[in-house]
């Protein structure tokens, strides 16, 4: 049952769609649904149309077919198309996704515009303990690379939690920090890779550029269960992302878990961070954009929020990519490449409408 | 009738005693305001009751019972909040902020019922802000926006309200109206309010129970008329001042006139005191 909230007494006009039987009750903001299916439907003509170009492109309804086992007249699409591309695009719209969703959750608890899991350094910690581990280990399984990621992400964040956070929610503070930790990990990852052995070093620097290149199935599955997990989690803890955004005091007076409910949030934005650098390297900024974007579209609510920021992440990290395979085709650029050359102008915008709006 | 109350509280920050084995009774159903001079401790004792702050030893007591003792969501639909000057995320509109009051009345299968949407709407319509909801919070005026945040606490539709300087940074009009909003809340819902106001002359026209307070100890409780007098002003403020009956209340009206000692020798005698209250305070403001 679904019907649009009214109260004849104030304002029969609401912005929100409201779903209601006496013991369920949701409520959502009423642009979600429109435009998190356009994002969806924008993200699928992306990967459609980047499966499609290449040394051999394939027309987008032809992928289409493929993809969904129909008969094409070809037989090598099915290898190129199920074999080569299609993971990539899977893996490069799910990295997008988790580091919308963990951007946005970070915004949220820092109750700061600019947090972001590259910025910050969650990303260089995840990139560290995973090239260590390259380097130090032959033939790591693609399955304990997220993980060794997410212990990397993990304590950076506890790093910054001291360092930067605990005194209370300067933002300028927390980048700083945030930079300065990002800096030092990947000195030490330099460091790694200078006194590696040369044919690790190259898997390792092939990795560190942030690209879904060459990814495949063997990326894919394991990167899939911490997307799995976490996103939902992520829509679940929505309403207590909404009290903490409002404020440690005023939460806990609202009567938030304050410390569980952070610590569960934190732990869920650390897991997807560390699980798309162990995918896919770093690919900064689209933490950043996704949920400024989204906020825009969708207002600020995290019900509504979280999964728009994380349609929108997959979204850019999968225009990204095509962008990169074909502006300078036939050479390749990184899609971090290509989400930093945005991405950066539009953090140096944040940075300055936030210092002018702290004067 | 919730009754609020403290036994042997002792509140501290890190390195500070702040609140010393304090014992209170907070009057049901009428408004209470705490005074005194900055760093008596009134906002530490605020924080306190509202469980914001452990207590260091001693207890707040809730008919009774200890309030840290009292799951944190049960214990937000009995009593709320409104810390000083509270800052809503950029963008959240009036009708978003006030419906987050329902927070403690919600579960994840249950996050919009009937009743939340009445909750928000009396609220809304109570504080004046009906036809300001769709109106992003920080795009208000600052009377707007405190009264934004009244009706939050209100949508949370608890008996006992307490509120930090809840006048802090408004002009005299929006003062007015703040206070104003908060005697009807307890006139026509039966609210218990107990506020921190800065202002002497705020408290004995607007509350009816005065709490007085200096170095974390209670000077003198009670109505306006019995608390508010010369002697305790140059006790509690250092000031030397005249009470006179309000011309329209009758309450008494203090007009200072002088100090009863020179600042100095004042804090002189407080240093001991007053820095780790400073670096306390530093250390919350940060």
């Amino acid at each position: 049952m679904i019907k649009r909230s009214s109260a004849p007494s104030l304002k029969p006009e609401t912005p929100w769609l409201t779903a209601r039987t006496p013991r369920l009750s949701f409520r959502v903001d009423k642009r979600v649904p429109p435009v998190l299916a356009l994002a969806l439907l924008a993200t699928l003509a992306a990967m459609i149309i980047n499966i499609g170009v290449g040394e051999y492109p394939i027309p987008p309804l032809d992928v289409l077919r493929t993809v969904l086992g129909l008969p094409t007249g070809n037989e090598d699409y099915s290898f190129i198309v199920n074999t080569l591309r299609l993971p990539r695009m899977l893996v490069a719209a799910l990295v997008g996704m988790a580091l919308g969703v963990s951007g946005a959750i970070m915004q949220g608890l820092t109750r700061n515009p600019l947090a972001d899991p590259g910025i910050i350094g969650i990303s260089a910690g995840a990139s560290l303990v995973a090239v260590t581990l390259i380097v130090l280990v032959r033939d790591v399984p693609a399955g304990v690379l997220p993980v060794a990621a997410f212990a990397g992400a993990a304590v950076t964040a506890l790093l910054i939690y001291v360092l930067a956070w605990k005194g209370g929610d300067s933002p300028i503070r927390l980048i700083l920090v945030g930079v300065g930790l990002a800096a030092v990990a990947y000195a030490l990852t330099t460091l790694m890779i200078t006194f590696g052995d040369i044919y690790d070093v190259q898997r390792a620097l092939i990795w560190l550029t942030g690209s879904v290149y060459g990814r495949s199935w063997e990326e894919f599955w394991p990167l899939l269960p911490w997307i799995v997990v976490f996103v939902p989690l992520a829509c679940f803890m929505a309403r207590h992302l909404n009290a903490l955004n409002l404020g440690e005091e005023v939460a806990r007076g609202l009567g938030s878990r304050v410390a569980a409910h952070r610590g569960l949030l934190l732990l869920t934005a650390v897991a997807l961070a560390g699980a798309t650098v162990a995918a896919a390297g770093t690919i900064g900024f689209v933490g950043l954009m996704a949920p400024h974007i989204a906020r825009r579209l969708v207002g600020p609510d995290h019900t509504g929020l979280l999964p728009t920021a994380g349609v929108l992440g997959g979204f850019i990290v999968v225009a990204a990519d095509l962008v990169g395979r074909t502006i300078f085709a036939p050479i390749e650029l990184p899609c971090g490449l290509v989400t930093a050359a945005i991405g950066a102008p539009f953090f140096i915008a944040l940075l300055w409408k936030q210092q002018r709006g702290n004067v | 009738m919730s009754n609020l109350t403290t036994n042997n509280l002792t509140l501290a920050y890190e390195s500070a005693t702040i609140i010393r084995q304090l014992h209170l009774s907070i009057p049901s159903g009428q408004i209470t305001a705490l005074v005194g001079p900055n760093g008596c401790g009134k906002s530490t004792l605020l924080r306190g009751l509202a469980r914001l702050l452990t207590p260091r030893s001693g207890s707040v007591l809730l008919d009774g019972k200890a309030i840290h003792s009292i799951p944190t969501r049960d214990l937000a639909r009995q009593l709320g909040i409104l810390p000083q000057s509270p800052v809503a995320p950029e963008g959240l509109t009036v009708r978003e902020l006030v419906a987050q009051g329902r927070y403690p009345h919600q579960a994840w299968f249950q996050q919009w019922a009937a009743e939340d949407e009445q909750a928000v709407m009396k609220a809304l319509a109570i504080t004046g802000m009906a036809d300001l909801t769709e109106r992003p919070v920080d795009a208000l005026s600052g009377g707007q926006r405190q009264r934004a945040w009244i009706a939050m606490t209100l949508a949370q539709e608890t008996e006992i309200i307490l509120l930090d300087e809840p006048t802090t940074f408004l002009d005299l009009s929006h003062q007015i109206e703040v206070l104003h909003l908060l005697e009807q809340l307890n006139r026509e819902e039966g609210r218990t309010i107990v506020m921190v106001v800065h202002d002497l002359n705020h408290a004995t026209r607007h509350a009816s129970h005065i709490i007085a307070l200096r170095d974390g100890a209670v000077v003198a409780s009670g109505p306006p008329a019995e608390v508010v007098t010369p002697a305790l002003l140059r006790q509690v403020f250092s000031v030397e001042a005249d009470v006179v009956p309000d011309p329209r209340l009758g309450v008494p009206l203090c007009i200072p006139y002088g100090l009863s000692a020179p600042l100095h020798a004042r804090d002189g005698a407080k240093e001991a005191e007053s820095v780790p209250h400073a670096a306390a305070l530093l250390q919350r403001e940060i």
